[in-house]
Parts: structure tokens; sequence; C-alpha cells
């Protein structure tokens, strides 16, 4: 017995876990590109989709299936094996993010406390960051095994749009850490959590708003689209896709958008905290429920300011994009970077 | 079989085959991508050695974004397998040598290693690689040569600005 | 030059200033313009279900009329055909024989009335042609088709139900107009 001697049922716990999670935020995908149809009609006066189902609450169920059942092509110039690698890359790196997430704190089944996370590692924010970078790689694998010079083309632009964001966005961060002392993103959000201290966002305006704009940026978003820009890319560098493989880029971009806003919603808003409520008053599986709850509101609320700045604002040029990036983002970020170390250093009273 | 061993020789098989795997694809983009393989692996072994930092660093740094501008110039290149260029047969016979000196260099010296032999490898027990005392470790006891690497990618900044302001 | 409304606004080449530069009090603008919509009335009307009335001058399908007693009103004078200008309608004209007199109305009658619907521009000059109110535009129009011939309107299509024997669809085919 020896053998792989580990605790089985941690293993267990953990894999009810991910399965939940992964399925939780597929379905969850699911309806927020139903949720980007509807908000975008309402934004434009429109009814939005209606026909399939109560209020057409069954139209992803018949995109999916249109999806599915349409026609697998793999262009006979592609490299066939990267081909495939491509939409699987980027759908795995999109759902690798959800592992160091809090989705909540405890609950208690049969005395035996389980964590909302599935993985608790003390150096979470840079798994992310390690993850992102991977996106990057489904992005250009897809864009280049097409064989076609607007998905190249698409490919290598959003592969340094998201180089370049990467960086404003981490030192953005290292303002974070430097408040929380801590890369654990549990951590983080136990900080704000406890009484007495406030969400990260006061601290922290300037961040955010650095942060927010990178992951736009990160998530192909716009005013960020530009590797699906239409009007000079056809259809950007999953052109070549069809079925379920473009299904999947599609999904995991707006996975992508899940998780940054469940990131977001950790670095700055708390988590899964509820303001003026102190959560150790209650049973503690109750309170994780509401905490579950609570980071979903606020993940349904973030993804609700993307939609709504995505039917608003009208995309960069790509010039704009690299100016903004290189030389407004990540100045600013520096700069916060200084004055919140050295806010830190003067309150430590050095 | 421990599951630490049982996940030490599944990653070091890996980082074998892709190594190989590296060298031997006839196309470039393949070798790149055998490559980050490669790192993926390493970091795997950086995880176990619980040197959480250097694993996804290895992995930010030299996977997401040195291999990325690697890609992006072998793209851009459209090097295939058709336009590499016949290396003659003398250069082959070179390298062949060369790469077999280099070889029996690496064996002789694990082998003359004493020390090597004599100390057997903590798995995930090590604390240095945690973030915490590897930056204790640099801002204390090498916060000189940190200082100076750190001029140096400065340095090399700036040669870029400059060489991209020219062109 | 003189305006042509009093609606145009010079283009301002003015370098912008530091707060138009931020942008993100113009995107905060839009978005609140965006957001101000959610709550506007949707002008959308729920097709198949909902129908956009048609305008009491709406010139649609072609109908040939019957009389009250059921009686086709043509009489295959072919002056529509002349007033067509882009010449959709065609005809055979034939004479009543005897025992005929409660099919068709005067002595002559079109056994052939044919409009092509592809040609057809709707213009309604048929309908002002016709001395026998025969003829007229209805509040229909013609549906999609996958074939050519398939636009070819002949009698079958275009005459309307009998009033005598089938009144509900004589009134559904006769619509608003009088």
């Amino acid at each position: 017995m020896t053998l792989l001697a580990v605790d089985w049922l941690l293993i267990i716990e953990k894999l009810v876990l991910i399965a939940i999670i992964v399925f939780a935020s597929l379905g969850i995908a699911l309806y927020t590109t139903f949720a980007e149809r509807k908000v975008a009609a309402v934004l434009q006066d429109r009814p939005g989709p209606n026909r399939a189902g109560p209020f057409g609450l069954l139209q992803p169920f018949a995109d999916g299936l249109k999806l599915i059942m349409k026609e697998e092509i793999i262009p006979t110039s592609s490299n066939k094996a990267l081909f495939v690698l491509g939409p699987g890359l980027a759908m795995t790196a999109a759902l690798m993010t959800c592992s160091v997430i809090p989705w909540s704190s405890h609950i208690e089944i049969f005395d035996r406390k389980i964590d909302l996370q599935i993985a608790d590692i003390n150096i979470g924010i840079l798994y992310i960051f390690g993850v992102v970078s991977m996106g990057v790689y489904g992005m250009m694998i897809g864009g280049w095994a097409s064989n076609n010079k607007f998905s190249l083309m698409a490919a290598l632009r959003g592969a340094s749009q998201a180089i370049s964001y990467e960086l404003a966005m981490g030192l953005s961060l290292i303002a974070v850490l430097m408040l929380s002392g801590s890369l654990s993103l549990k951590t983080i959000v136990d900080g704000q959590m406890a009484a007495g201290s406030y969400w990260n966002i006061v601290y922290q305006p300037l961040g955010f708003i650095i942060f927010f704009v990178c992951a736009l940026a990160e998530c192909n978003r716009t005013p960020f689209d530009l590797p699906e820009a239409e009007n000079e890319l056809n259809f950007g560098y999953h052109q070549e896709y069809s079925s379920m493989k473009l299904g999947f880029y599609l999904f995991s971009e707006y996975i992508n958008m899940i998780m940054s806003s469940a990131v977001m919603a950790s670095l700055y808003f708390g988590g899964f905290d509820v303001p003026f409520l102190d959560e150790s008053t209650l049973a503690p599986n109750i309170a994780a429920i509401i905490g579950v709850a609570a980071l979903l509101t606020k993940i349904a609320i973030f993804i609700f300011v993307f939609m709504w700045i995505r039917w608003t604002v009208p995309r960069f040029r790509y010039d704009q994009l690299m100016n903004l990036g290189w030389k407004t983002m990540i100045p600013l970020a520096l700069f916060n970077m200084l004055v919140t170390g050295a806010l830190i250093l003067l309150k430590a009273g050095v | 079989m421990s599951i630490t061993q049982f996940l030490f020789y599944f990653l070091t098989v890996l980082a074998l085959f892709s190594a190989v795997m590296v060298v031997v694809s006839k196309n470039p983009v393949h070798s790149v991508l055998w490559l980050i393989a490669v790192f993926f692996a390493i970091s795997g072994h950086y995880i176990l050695l619980n040197a959480q930092f250097l694993a996804i660093v290895n992995l930010i740094v030299y996977a997401g974004a040195i291999m990325v501008l690697f890609l992006f110039v072998i793209m851009l290149m459209n090097l295939n397998a058709s336009t590499e260029p016949q290396k003659n047969n003398w250069l082959k016979l070179a390298g062949v040598i060369a790469g077999g000196c280099f070889l029996m260099v690496l064996v002789s010296l694990v082998k003359q290693a004493n020390e090597l032999n004599n100390i057997a490898v903590t798995m995930g027990t090590g604390e240095i690689g945690l973030i915490k005392n590897l930056g204790k470790a640099l801002f204390n006891d090498f916060v000189v040569p940190f200082e100076i690497s750190s001029v140096l990618f400065l340095s090399a900044m700036v040669g870029a600005v400059v060489i991209g302001k020219k062109a | 030059m003189q305006a042509l409304t009093n609606r145009a606004q010079e283009v301002s080449r003015k370098p912008m200033t530091f707060m138009e530069r931020l942008y993100i009090p113009s995107i905060l603008k839009g978005m609140a313009i965006t957001f101000s919509h959610i709550f506007k009335k949707q002008p959308t009307i729920r097709y198949p279900e909902q129908k956009r009335e048609f305008s009491p001058v709406f010139r649609g399908l072609h109908v040939l009329n019957r009389d009250e007693e059921g009686r086709e009103r043509c009489t295959a004078c072919g002056l529509c055909a002349v007033a067509c200008p882009a010449e959709a309608i065609t005809m055979e004209a034939a004479e009543r024989e005897v025992g005929q007199e409660n099919l068709y109305r005067e002595e002559k009658y079109a056994a052939k009335y044919e409009i092509n619907m592809l040609r057809c521009i709707f213009c309604g000059l048929c309908e002002e042609a016709c001395p026998k109110d025969a003829i007229y535009l209805s509040e229909t129009f013609a549906p999609a088709n996958f074939t050519r011939t398939g636009f070819i309107y002949g009698k079958d299509h275009l005459l309307i139900p009998n009033p005598v024997t089938e009144p509900e669809a004589y009134a559904a085919a006769k619509g608003q107009r009088n």
C-alpha cells in the first residue's frame, strides 16, 4: 500500500471541486454568450434573442448545437496537428486560471473542512500570470497553423498585444502585493475581509484602472479586439476554423473574461467578502454559500461592464494601442507602484 | 515508488524526449514548441524541489515571453523544412565532432565530481526556492551582483531603444 | 458657402487639451449614453405575432375582383396591359358561352390572365386604367419562391374568393379597401 501513498480523500475532494468549478465556468460562459447578445440588444434598443425557450433562455444551447453540427474543416495546406492543438491550448489555458481563485471560505461536510479553492499556492498571482502568458500560444499556434496571411497577422498582433499589456498589468499588481504582503490570492482576500480593513480599491484606484484596462486587452475585448479586427483581418486568427474548434476559441474568450473578472474581484473588491457583514458570526456552510454568491455577483457586474464597454467604445488603431500600452500604462503603473511603496514606508515610520 | 519519484521520472522522460525532439524536428516552429515543453518539464522539476517561484518565473519569462518572441521571428521569416539551407557534409562532420567533445567533457565532469555522488537531492523539502527566502537572499547576501545585473538589463534596454531609433 | 442646415458644425483642428487627451471623461459620457438606452422603449415589432400596419395607400399584390354576385368583373379589354410600364401583364380573352352568366359579368372575359411579379413595379397604373374596377392592388406582398416561374401569377392566384360561397375568405382578401 505504499505505492502512491497519498491522502485519497483529499484527491477525490479536489477532483470533485475541479469538476464542479470547470463545469460551472463552462456553464457560466455559455450564458455569458447569451448575456453578451442580450446586453448588446438592450443597449441598442432591441429585444435580443427571445425565440428559443422563455425569454430566449435556451439560445446558448441552440448556438452550441449549431456549432457542433457544423462541418469540421481542416484546410489541406494547414499544419494539422498544430491546427487541432491551438483551440485546445486556448481553452486549457483559459480554464487553468480557475484553480487559484478562492471561490469562498471553507465548507464542512462530515467534520471535514473543505476549502473552496482548488490550490492555495503561495505564488497564486504569479501562477495566473504564467497561465495568461500560455494563453498566447493557443492564438499563435492556431493562427500560424491555419497557413493564412490574415490569421498569422492577427495572431502576431494578438501575441504582441498580450505581451505588452502583461507588463503594465504586472506592475500595477505589485502595488497590491506590497499592500497585502503576499502572493497568495487567499491571503489577499482574507486581508481585505479582516475587520477594520477596506477593499483594496480604496487604496489602489489608479492601480485598479490600469489593471482593468490591461484585463480588457488580455481578454481581447473591445476596444482592444485587434486580433479579430474584421475590417482589416477578415475574421482574425480563427478565420480558418469552423465547428467546435471555432467554438473553443470563442468560448475561451468568455472564460478568460470570467476568470479575469474573478481575479479583479479577488484583488480589488474583497473576493467573496460581503460588505458590512461579519461572516465569522454565521455558520461556516452558510457563510460559504453567501461568499460564493457574493463573488459571482461581483463577477457578473464586471462582465456587464466588459460588455457595456464593448458596445460603447470603438476599436483602437494598432499604433494607438501600442502607444497606450507602452507610453501611458507602464509609466502610470510604475508611478502608482512608487507612490504606494513610499506611502507604505511613511506609514511604517521609517 | 512514491508519487514524487513517479513524477520525477515522468518529468525527466518528458524533458529528455522533448529536448531530443527540439533537435530532431525539421520544422523550426515545431522545435520551438518542443522547447516550450522542455521548459514545462523543468518547471515541474523546480516544483518537486519546492522552488515554486523559480518554476513559475521560468514559465513566465522563458516559455511565456522569450519563446513567443522566438516564434514571432520564425513565423515571420516563414522558415519551412524546404527553405532550410542544405548543409554540406563537412559541416555536419564538424558539428558531430564538436558535439561529441562537449558531451565527453560533460560526462567526465559528472564522473569526477565526487561531491555530486554523495548529495542526495531532497525532494519537496528545500526552502530556498520560496519567494520569501529567495528575496531575502537576493537583497541581503547578493545585493551587489543583483543590482549590477539589473543595470546590465537596463543598458540592454537602452541599447535596443537606440538601435530602434536609428532604424 | 452657406450651410444647408443649422446643424452643421465647423471642424475644430486645435490640439486636444489634457482632459480631452485623457479620454476617460468622453468614454464615461459615451457609456452613460449607452446605459440610458437600456431604459428606452424598443421600437422592435415582434414580427410573426405582431405585424406592422400597412399604410392606407400601400400597393401590394394584385387581386382580380368579383362583383356582389361572385361574377368576375374583368372583361379582358387589355387596358391594364397597355398601361403597365413594366409590361408585366398578359392576357387572353374568350367569349362567354351561354350558361356562364353566373361566372362572368361581361360578354367577354379573360381566359388567361398572368402577372409577372418579378417585372411588376407595383405602381398601380393597372388599377387606375381599369374601367371595370376589376383589378386592384391589395395589402399583401409577394412571398418568396424557389423558381422564377413561381412568380408568374395566373388567375388561380389572383382571383379573389367568391363572396357568395366563401364570404370570410372574400372579406380577408379584400382587406380594408372599398
